[in-house]
């Protein structure tokens, strides 16, 4: 049995090797994530059967399902998929780039960035009774400035005759620090509630999701989902180092740039929706890795998936397990992102 | 006979000592409350319980004694570190010390309602130890040993960790975060000379510890097999300087919260004024860790007048570019 199938659209202008087993895991995948995605519609305060969620969704269900599922649980739901292929595919690209498999969006600063912006948000549009003064909803753009800006300036700081993977990460974690004391700072500086609302923002839940936020995001993640796709080569070349892919005729500079931008589209993305969730980024390309190899073509949808689905399940677990307490589904992914990374730090400790 | 060169480290050490007290000095009059050094001198010689006095006496002192404490500490932690681990970036803050010290703080405060200051310290002193033994213990994973790369990044993971676990924590429990939130940012201000008291029996016998250690760890930084060569227990020292790093990088955050940068900035900055002999590198760093803190606290009392950035967001904004800098340079170039 090959390993491959060749699939070549219009005469042989586009060309795609589709391995079989990214296919089944796939479809494996997605078939979990389609079962958590019911379940977790069906679960909370007021338990509905997967049957009935599913009855609902296809427009039979009662007014009480209705309501639950398509105003509190619904959307609230979607983001999180959303927030999870985003930072998934932003982390596969990133340690492709930088080639090293410990790089992710939040180590190196760009969910900092995030973070800052927000808080700065908070503090500047505050009227003297702490009302906000221009529409919450602008929190996302904040949030995708600040990431971006910060992704290229450890891009440009880290330039030095091109730029070097080893120099992006330092430089990442001297400014992700940075950004942490001004977080601190613009928090302190403002009234403890608003300190309390920034704070769970900072530790990246799903809470209070709408469909607004929905209609605005799934358009951007799927554009920056084909981008990415397209960008499949340039990775895998990038992946070979700087000199070979120079070699090999790849304009490595000028890729590198447009990766990290991409990359920092799709955490500006998540963060700006849902805070800075933690991890996600570093975990699922991993766990992508050991499922299917290294080839971005399969790594991609794959981590996409598993992303999705770390994050599904750690607001699951964030909104049933302590209830009525909500805790933000950024303290599950750190929780178990840690001891992974561990993990991996003893996997790849001779390479 | 001193050689010339001594005599010059000498006398810069000296002058850098004078610079700390002069900046101890302008710690104790400058600040919200108008006062001069008239008014200081008498507040110790001829006390009278007039407002500027008290400020002197209960806010001012106490602040510039803890500002060039943690200040020396920090300094001395990453000159240390640097060495043990030939990372020039090494630092409590950056190898997630200064974190998971703050994580158990926090832990302590939010669920088990601790609040003596003794117990911050040993706390402190028990996250620090924990954070250090993990981050090393990772960072030495595998053939190549301990690698500079390995040890930043999993220093910057463990760092990640605490840091949302701390934030978890404070979404959970509000009334902590009120509590916790201005410590968390490393500050000097309000803090009071009970807890500087708390850990300078800890942090002072380290301090000197280090400065007698320091000949050994110059033989250390050669190389192990060298050092094993020369007949050094390296085992011990590495053990004993660990320690000092954990005590130093601990002791200051149970009294002034995580602060960064300092570690890395002052131990390049002795090093280009002393070269590469840990015997001046320590008391350098001392002396110039204490008069940088210092200094940013001053600093952090005016930008914002009337209020006041925490100097940990200070030295943050002094430290970056030369972060950035070494960053830029490299691992492994001097």
């Amino acid at each position: 049995m090959k390993k491959y199938f060749k699939l070549r659209i219009a005469s042989d202008k586009f060309s795609f090797l589709i391995d079989k087993k990214t296919v089944v895991t796939s479809a494996v995948l997605s078939a979990v994530v389609l079962a958590i995605f019911i379940i977790s519609t069906g679960v909370g305060e007021v338990i509905i059967s997967p049957l009935n969620v599913v009855k609902t969704l296809f427009g039979f269900g009662t007014e009480m399902d209705n309501l639950f599922i398509f105003s509190f649980r619904l959307p609230r739901i979607i983001i999180a998929l959303l927030v999870g292929i985003c930072l998934a595919v932003a982390g596969a690209i990133l340690q492709g780039l930088i080639r090293n498999p410990l790089a992710s969006p939040d180590i190196i600063g760009i969910t900092g960035g995030g973070s800052v912006a927000v808080v700065v948000f908070f503090m500047l549009f505050s009227n003297k009774n702490n009302a906000l003064t221009v529409s919450i909803e602008w929190i996302p753009v904040a949030a995708f400035l600040g990431a971006t800006i910060l992704g290229l300036l450890v891009y440009l700081l880290s330039w030095k005759n091109g730029s070097s993977s080893i120099r992006l990460v330092l430089i990442g974690i001297g400014l992700s620090m940075l950004t942490q004391s001004l977080t601190t700072l613009f928090m302190i500086k403002g009234p403890i509630y608003q300190a309390a609302q920034a704070n769970v923002w900072i530790t990246g839940t799903v809470y209070a999701a709408n469909w607004e936020q929905v209609r605005i995001m799934l358009p951007v993640v799927l554009i920056l989902l084909i981008i990415s796709m397209i960008s499949v080569r340039n990775v895998n070349i990038q992946e070979l180092g700087d000199e070979l892919a120079t070699g090999v005729g790849s304009a490595v500079q000028k890729n590198k740039l447009f990766l990290l931008i991409l990359s920092t589209a799709l955490t500006g993305c998540a963060v700006a929706f849902a805070g800075a969730i933690g991890f996600v980024g570093l975990m699922a390309p991993h766990i992508a890795r050991r499922l299917v190899g290294s080839s971005f073509g399969s790594l991609l949808p794959v981590s996409a998936l598993i992303g999705a689905l770390l994050v599904m399940v750690a607001d699951l677990i964030g909104r049933t397990l302590f209830s009525p307490l909500e805790v933000p589904a950024g303290v599950f992914t750190a929780a178990i992102g840690a001891p992974y990374f561990i993990y991996l730090l003893f996997k790849t400790r001779n390479s | 006979m001193l050689s010339k060169s001594t005599k010059l480290k000498i006398t810069v050490l000296l002058l850098g000592f004078a610079i700390l007290l002069l900046l101890m000095c302008g710690s104790l009059i400058f600040g919200y409350a108008n006062t001069n050094l008239k008014i200081a001198y008498d507040a110790f010689t001829s006390f009278d319980g007039s407002n500027e006095h008290i400020i002197i006496h209960n806010v001012r002192l106490p602040r510039a004694l803890i500002g060039a404490v943690v200040g020396a500490s920090l300094a001395i932690a990453g000159a240390i570190m640097q060495a043990l681990t030939k990372n020039p970036l090494a630092s409590p803050s950056v190898f997630g010390i200064n974190a998971g010290a703050g994580f158990f703080i926090v832990v302590a405060v939010s669920l088990f309602y601790v609040d003596s200051l003794q117990a911050y310290t040993w706390i402190a002193f028990a996250g620090a130890a924990t954070t250090a033994f993990v981050v090393y213990f990772i960072g030495s994973f595998g053939r190549e040993g301990l690698t500079p790369m390995k040890l930043t990044l999993a220093g910057a993971a463990m760092a990640a960790l605490f840091s949302s676990l701390t934030q978890g924590l404070l979404v959970v429990n509000e009334s902590a975060l009120d509590q916790v939130l201005f410590w968390l940012a490393g500050s000097v201000q309000g803090r009071k000379m009970e807890s500087l008291l708390s850990v300078l029996p800890y942090v002072a016998p380290a301090i000197i510890l280090s400065m007698i250690l320091s000949q050994k760890i110059n033989v250390l930084t050669m190389g192990e097999d060298v050092a094993k060569g020369l007949g050094q227990r390296t085992g011990f020292v590495k053990l004993t300087a660990a320690l000092i790093v954990i005590v130093l990088g601990g002791g200051s955050v149970a009294v002034a919260g995580p602060i960064a940068f300092i570690g890395i900035v002052i131990p390049h900055f002795a090093r280009f004024l002393v070269g590469n002999d840990y015997r001046w590198i320590i008391p350098y760093c001392a002396v110039l860790g204490g008069a940088l803190l210092v200094f940013a606290d001053i600093l952090a009392r005016f930008i914002v007048m009337p209020e006041e950035v925490p100097v940990g967001v200070m030295t943050a904004l002094i430290g970056t570019p030369f972060f950035v800098y070494i960053a830029r340079r490299g691992f492994g170039q001097k």
